[in-house]
């Protein structure tokens, strides 16, 4: 069961899973949605399409304007689902109307990368 | 979160679409804190004001929201791109400049005060202990709580600036309640401003939203400013305290050892091929320190110096500025080493600087190879 949902939305997709949190700025490209910190654990990657699971967000405040800009051209995620919410994360998503979930850790656990799944 | 009529009509966008944006963001930041209203705030700080880091899908956004925004509490904001007084000596298109002057203008429209730093806290009178105030820009937010005695959360770029428009913020986490669930027992002797950033750095990625440290006896200014800027980046942390008897339920060590794994993930280079010092930016106490540390001496190499502009004037009228040009420093105002355009690899591969979170986005955003030593040492080392 969804703990909490922050911004409604209802979606199915690809999960792409992280085991670390995210800094939404400065490591992921806001134009193409790759992740560019080499040491991150989705290192590479896009998360454009995608339901981005990741623990939680960290660092800076702009990283909400990412979120923002990641909509505004297009390679957002579908949907993001976290394990604890915070405000970059809550308050990017509420602007750029990307859909936001809390999920229980149970559920969060359960979900592994790569699998389809619906949210809210 | 309960919201009053009024609130509830602003949401429903009945007093016009920026305070409709405004509350739609804070009651999505109080669903996920679990407030149960809002309360005023008297100062707000925000973020976002970078064209480096906020794009054009943020510089379109400041445009379309200060058509209608008004700032209803006293509102500073962060570092832009660049200084204007040197931007010609920098290599920035003509599209960087005019992107970011149509920021500047955004913010200045909806009445922002021009501060364009990122320590509003060494600049402006403090207010009184346990003052509501909403801080984006981490190490500012981190600084109010645990040097400032205020209280904000670690405020988002958008959750601070709604704030600014509204003069409110959900009422809950470090708002409610900032007892520390960790506590870390610092086990480096000796440190200096580097090490309390790595300690900074560490706390961030164990601690939840409060920390307890122990083992520290007193942090000067530069210590107390590399670890609240370096805590914000590597975390959600928003505040610490200096505790020996914390009753905080976990514990942890931070040794040579954590420090070593921390020093590690953020040097990368044996030495910088330029200088830049101030990420955070400088306060005058440590302009006029450094000042004194470089009497009769000169960089070898360049040295870029970030400090607000007020800071800079008294400075100036004081006569260090004179005496850290003479040592070759240059002074920039108004930007920052954190996400500056100004620094790129088409200059320098390497950067040598005393800033963990400089380290952290220098390597990160800016693709250039970081050099981490303290002041003492980059005075040692990089001056004849």
């Amino acid at each position: 069961m969804t703990k909490k949902t922050i911004v409604k939305g209802s979606v199915t997709g690809k999960v792409l899973k992280s085991s670390q949190p995210i800094n939404f700025l400065g490591t992921i490209d806001k134009k193409t949605g790759s992740i560019t910190d080499q040491k991150h654990n989705l290192s590479g990657k896009s998360i454009k399409g995608s339901i981005l699971l990741f623990p939680h967000g960290i660092g800076s405040s702009v990283g909400a304007y990412t979120i923002y800009s990641l909509k505004s051209n297009n390679v957002a995620p579908l949907a993001m689902a976290c394990q604890k919410i915070d405000l970059t994360v809550a308050s990017g998503c509420a602007l750029a109307n990307i859909p936001l979930f809390v999920l229980s850790s149970n559920e969060y656990d359960s979900i592994k990368d790569g699998d389809e799944i619906s949210l809210g | 979160m309960e919201l009053t009529k009024d609130e509830e009509k602003s949401l429903n966008g009945e007093h016009g679409e920026a305070l409709q944006i405004a509350y739609r963001i804070l009651s999505a930041t109080g669903e996920a804190t679990d407030a149960e209203k809002l309360v005023p705030i008297h100062w707000a700080h925000v973020s976002g004001v970078n064209y480096n880091t906020i794009g054009d899908a943020g510089e379109e956004f400041l445009a379309t929201i200060s058509k209608d925004a008004k700032f209803r509490v006293r509102t500073t904001v962060n570092p832009m791109g660049y200084d204007k007084d040197s931007v010609e000596k920098f290599d920035l298109d003509e599209n960087f400049i005019q992107k970011q002057e149509s920021i500047r203008e955004s913010y200045k429209k909806m009445g922002a005060i021009p501060s364009f730093s990122c320590i509003p806290y060494e600049i402006y009178d403090m207010p009184r202990e346990g003052t509501q105030v909403s801080f984006a820009e981490s190490n500012a937010a981190i600084y109010a709580n645990s040097i400032g005695k205020l209280k904000t959360n670690k405020e988002s770029a958008f959750s601070a600036l709604a704030s600014a428009i509204t003069g409110k913020s959900p009422y809950s986490d470090l708002r409610k309640d900032d007892s520390p669930t960790m506590s870390i027992a610092m086990k480096v002797s000796e440190p200096n401003e580097l090490t309390f950033g790595l300690l900074g750095y560490f706390a961030g990625k164990v601690a939840d939203k409060s920390v307890a440290i122990s083992g520290v006896k007193n942090m000067d200014k530069r210590c107390n400013k590399s670890m609240c800027a370096s805590m914000g980046t590597s975390g959600s942390c928003g505040k610490f305290v200096l505790d020996d008897n914390s009753n905080a339920s976990e514990k942890v060590d931070f040794d040579e050892k954590e420090l070593q794994k921390v020093y590690d993930e953020l040097n990368t280079a044996e030495s910088g091929d330029m200088i830049t010092l101030g990420s955070p930016q400088l306060g005058l106490e440590e302009m006029t320190d450094l000042a004194t540390m470089l009497k009769g001496r000169a960089f070898k190499k360049r040295c870029l110096i970030f400090c607000p502009r007020a800071i800079q004037e008294q400075a100036r009228s004081l006569g260090y500025a004179g005496q850290l040009e003479s040592a070759g420093c240059e002074l920039m105002s108004d930007c920052c080493t954190c996400l500056t355009p100004l620094v790129t690899k088409k200059d320098v591969d390497s950067v040598t600087t005393n800033s963990i979170k400089g380290a952290y986005y220098l390597k990160n955003s800016n693709g250039l190879d970081v050099n981490l030593k303290s002041l003492s040492d980059i005075v040692r080392d990089e001056t004849s």
